[in-house]
């Protein structure tokens, strides 16, 4: 009985998101130069921290252990992290102070499912995913040069911590989003976080004392990629790393969770 | 000219109120900014004792380099200028400056101006402490002639930024969305002008065709005036080449105006 209830559970929430993403689907088609140039962009952006990683190895051979192609894997990697973060949920993030400064919310409050996972999945943003097809070029290319054969298992496994890693990018900007029910200029949200993925794709030998604490167990930047990456070359200095991944998604999880239910409670309409 | 002391004001007042926004970006700036540094400090310890440089850069050199190129960029750096300017043209908020004797460009320079002045008054106490904590691996100017020459240069690297930007934002007249645009040149400027590392540890043929691009003027130029790299002769053309990129934009910049007026028709005016 039980499982009926969740499994129907299930088939609505799915038949939503469906719902959602053909409405996204008709968006993007509206602007579809728009939509092209946005993807160019985002290419320039990636190919230059490539430059930036191409530049640096011109003058050394390793930062720390970690090769030239492997550092290339580990930005593919990161850029690929991102863009399927980006894909399923920044814009949504981003625009909840916009939700709220409007009183939109209202709407979504009212409508009979959990106001979580409509005010994080609402939009999709379909130009995250050609980025991440090109993220993943990269990631092939680099593991060829390094040279990489990977087991199916260890792809599996690499992609399971990927998805990880996307969970704690969500839960965490998630929390820094509902800032915006405490003040209504939460829009520097954005931009500052995109500072803490540029720490996600750099080698975190290349860190130490309080920064590289902070980094890992603080806001944990120096574990989304970097460990899903050691795994993937075979690098992991011990299965801890795994399990401290593994742990401080859970823990950001719990905390979104936690700071999203408290802030719920703050909200007053906009015209009230 | 009075009129533009008053837009010069206008501009504190309102850049005064996006301090906590300045605050902010000040100190998340910090962050990928430490974490290059010490990034590059893990590459000069991997390197063999007795080779402790990159290309002609020392460690603090570098590190001073980096510092560097975030005070040029807290002083000229175009911050939403562009966006608010292909605004006004988009919503035809121009069309009174079409009536008044106000210049736009200088109006806008105005408070650009202003906006920097603001920023650097918010962004000084961060930075300086910043720079305090990394003392030990700052290089000062080698003497007053130095710094002087080095003011001059982010002077003009200050209109430079702007003419350009301005110049973009005029592409609003015949684009209706420019901000992939602006994005896109940003990302050249980001890398050719020297943001990410020093262009002189580019293969030289690279660095060379570079110098033909305005970019290296926009940030580069001035970091490398006060790390001593450029004396003599070369200093004497290089900033007469930076002015001469700064006349070209802002000719272009006027350019693009008059020929965005003829195109323009005021919505909703």
């Amino acid at each position: 009985m039980a499982l009926a209830v969740r499994l129907s559970t299930f088939v609505r929430y799915a038949g939503i998101y469906a719902a959602l993403w053909k409405n996204s689907v008709t968006r993007e088609t509206m602007f579809k130069g728009n939509f092209l140039l946005w993807i160019i962009v985002e290419m320039l952006w990636f190919g230059l921290q490539l430059c930036f990683i191409g530049v640096l190895y011109l003058h050394t051979d390793a930062i720390g252990t970690w090769t030239k192609w492997q550092v290339m894997l580990l930005v593919g990697a990161s850029h690929f992290i991102q863009q399927i973060f980006q894909a399923f949920f920044l814009i949504n993030c981003a625009n909840l102070s916009e939700l709220i400064r409007t009183g939109k919310m209202d709407f979504l409050l009212l409508l009979p499912v959990n106001t979580r996972f409509v005010v994080s999945l609402r939009q999709v943003d379909l130009g995250g995913f050609v980025n991440a097809v090109s993220a993943l070029a990269v990631m092939i290319y680099a593991a060829r040069q390094i040279p990489l054969t990977p087991s199916v298992v260890t792809l599996a496994g690499f992609l399971i911590f990927c998805v990880v890693g996307i969970l704690i990018h969500y839960s965490l900007m998630f929390m820094l989003a509902t800032i915006s029910f405490w003040t209504v200029r939460a829009q520097g949200i954005v931009y500052g976080y995109y500072n803490l993925f540029q720490i996600a794709r750099m080698p975190d030998e290349a860190f130490r004392g309080l920064f590289k604490v902070f980094f890992t167990f603080a806001l944990p930047m120096l574990l989304v990629t970097n460990v899903p990456v050691r795994m993937l070359t075979e690098r992991l200095d011990s299965r801890w790393m795994l399990l401290i991944l593994l742990g401080m998604a859970a823990l950001c999880a719990l905390i979104s969770e936690w700071v999203w239910r408290i802030s719920l409670r703050r909200y007053a309409s906009a015209s009230s | 000219m009075q009129k533009y002391f008053h837009a010069l004001s206008i501009g504190f007042q309102n850049n005064l109120t996006y301090r906590f926004n300045f605050l902010t970006r000040t100190l998340f700036g910090f962050i990928p900014l430490s974490a290059v540094i010490m990034l590059w400090r893990s590459i000069y310890e991997g390197k063999p004792a007795g080779a402790a440089t990159v290309a002609t850069y020392t460690l603090s050199q570098m590190i001073s380099y980096y510092l560097v190129v975030t005070i040029v960029d807290a002083l000229t750096a175009v911050n939403e200028d562009d966006w608010q300017i292909a605004g006004d043209i988009k919503d035809g908020n121009i069309s009174q400056f079409l009536l008044k004797p106000v210049d736009y460009l200088w109006f806008r320079l105005s408070l650009f101006l202003a906006g920097r002045v603001t920023y650097l008054m918010v962004a000084i106490v961060p930075l300086a402490l910043f720079i305090f904590w990394l003392r030990d691996y700052f290089v000062l100017p080698a003497d007053f002639a130095t710094l002087g020459l080095f003011l001059c240069s982010i002077f003009l690297t200050a209109l430079l930024q702007f003419f350009l930007s301005y110049t973009m934002a005029m592409l609003a007249f015949w684009v209706l969305e420019v901000s992939t645009l602006i994005f896109m040149l940003y990302a050249f400027e980001y890398i050719a002008s020297g943001h990410l590392f020093p262009l002189d540890i580019l293969p030289p043929a690279i660095e060379r065709a570079l110098f033909f691009t305005p970019f290296p003027y926009q940030l580069y130029f001035p970091v490398s005036v006060y790390m001593g790299k450029v004396t003599g002769g070369d200093l004497t053309r290089g900033m007469l080449i930076q002015a001469g990129w700064v006349l070209g934009a802002y000719a272009l910049a006027r350019f693009a105006w008059h020929r965005g007026i003829k195109k323009y028709s005021a919505v909703g005016g």
